[in-house]
């Protein structure tokens, strides 16, 4: 039980995706004007990134391991994710209508997150069993946004800021990320 | 021949990857923490972003527009993995320090944008070119911040000492706030720079 609650405390605080592992940059800075749509493709993430790792990891040790190939890895999990999104985003057009509209702008996009390939990989790099990963899975996406909805507050409020013009949009943004990433460094005791 | 020349150089400030058009910014940030880890994610890159913009360019009129993207994903892939193997196998220190973004560069938006913007409806030529230029001005800018990373943060440039044995090195530019911030000053120089030239 420790064991697991170290991963969680480890994923979601210590080595934020975002902030420790650089993962997701893209769609940090690009989907985070608002609170309301940081909260959309972060319910978009944590779905497709516990789903990806858990069949990434099976066919891992499943297809790769057993064949010999694990240089195809990379190969095999863009293309299960590839897939995955697309299926996703299908199944959920059809079972939910509610849910579509609200994550469905979002799917394409995640495609290329590379926070769903990088947790997928790191799952199988640190070794962690099956459970052990798609709890590490989920709570790094927890990770992510609980990182991208703090900076959704924070660039709302920058709207009204005074900002000089060459620090306009992004370079205020990566200085904002860049107090907030000092702030996270002090949970970084918590964990070895 | 100025169009050739156009299309090579515009990447390297004008249009850079980077600081203007701001893709591929996971690995900017994470493995630029010395200059030799940035130069060589910048060539790996590099690498990659030729290779996938070349057979792109050849054989976009073949592939189907509905299946366009997973095609020039798995291209992408595949140079991916000859890289992945190249550095494992020539350089296992850099394949240690760049760690899992070697396989990451497959989702480096940077790729897949200037095979959907530019290689599908352009010759190989000019594919060829424009993923020479994107390729060094996306390696210029991981140089650029990974040197001000490491003479800040470690007090070293290309792992030579600057400081002496009593000098503390600001060890915050070694870590993930120092990414941030230093890629936001760099784009924010760069902002400004364009600004007075389009005054002047």
């Amino acid at each position: 039980m420790a064991e697991y609650l170290l991963v969680i405390v480890s994923a979601v605080f210590v080595n934020n995706v975002v902030f420790a592992r650089f993962l997701g940059i893209c769609p940090y800075l690009g989907v985070s004007k608002k609170i309301d749509t940081a909260l959309g493709m972060g319910f978009a993430v944590t779905f497709v990134m516990t789903l990806a790792t858990a069949i990434t990891y099976v066919l891992y040790y499943g297809v790769l391991v057993p064949f010999n190939i694990q240089f195809m890895q990379t190969v095999m999990y863009i293309l299960v994710i590839a897939s995955l999104v697309q299926l996703v985003e299908i199944v959920l057009k059809k079972v939910s209508k509610s849910l579509y509209s609200a994550l469905g702008i979002y799917l394409p996009l995640i495609t290329t997150n590379c926070a769903i390939l990088g947790v997928a990989l790191i799952a199988i790099q640190d070794k962690y069993s099956l459970v052990m990963s798609v709890v590490f899975a989920f709570f790094s996406a927890i990770g992510f946004i609980l990182a991208i909805v703090i900076f959704a507050g924070i660039r709302e409020k920058l709207e009204d800021a005074d900002i000089p013009g060459p620090f306009k949009n992004v370079p205020i943004g990566l200085i904002s990320a860049a107090i907030l990433s000092l702030a996270f460094m002090g949970f970084s005791g918590l964990v070895k | 021949m100025n169009e050739a020349i156009n299309t090579l150089t515009r990447g390297f400030i004008k249009e850079n990857p980077v600081t203007k058009m701001l893709l591929g910014l996971c690995p900017v940030l994470a493995v630029t923490t010395t200059a030799v880890n940035g130069l060589g994610m910048g060539l790996a890159t590099t690498f990659v972003l030729i290779g996938s913009n070349v057979v792109i360019s050849m054989t976009s009129k073949m592939i189907p527009d509905t299946v366009r993207i997973p095609s020039f994903v798995l291209i992408i892939a595949t140079f991916v993995t000859i890289v992945d193997m190249l550095i494992k196998a020539f350089s296992p220190e850099l394949n240690q320090s760049l760690g899992i973004f070697i396989p990451l560069i497959v989702v480096n938006c940077m790729i897949l944008g200037r095979a959907e913007a530019f290689a599908s409806r352009s010759g190989v030529w000019y594919s060829l070119l424009d993923g020479i230029g994107m390729g060094i001005g996306f390696t210029l800018a991981l140089l650029a911040l990974a040197s001000i990373r490491e003479v800040l943060g470690s007090g070293t440039i290309f792992n030579m000492p600057l400081i002496g044995e009593d000098g503390t090195p600001l060890l915050v530019f070694a870590l993930p706030p120092g990414a941030f911030a230093g890629l936001g000053a760099i784009i924010a120089l760069m902002n400004a720079l364009e600004k007075k030239r389009g005054v002047n």
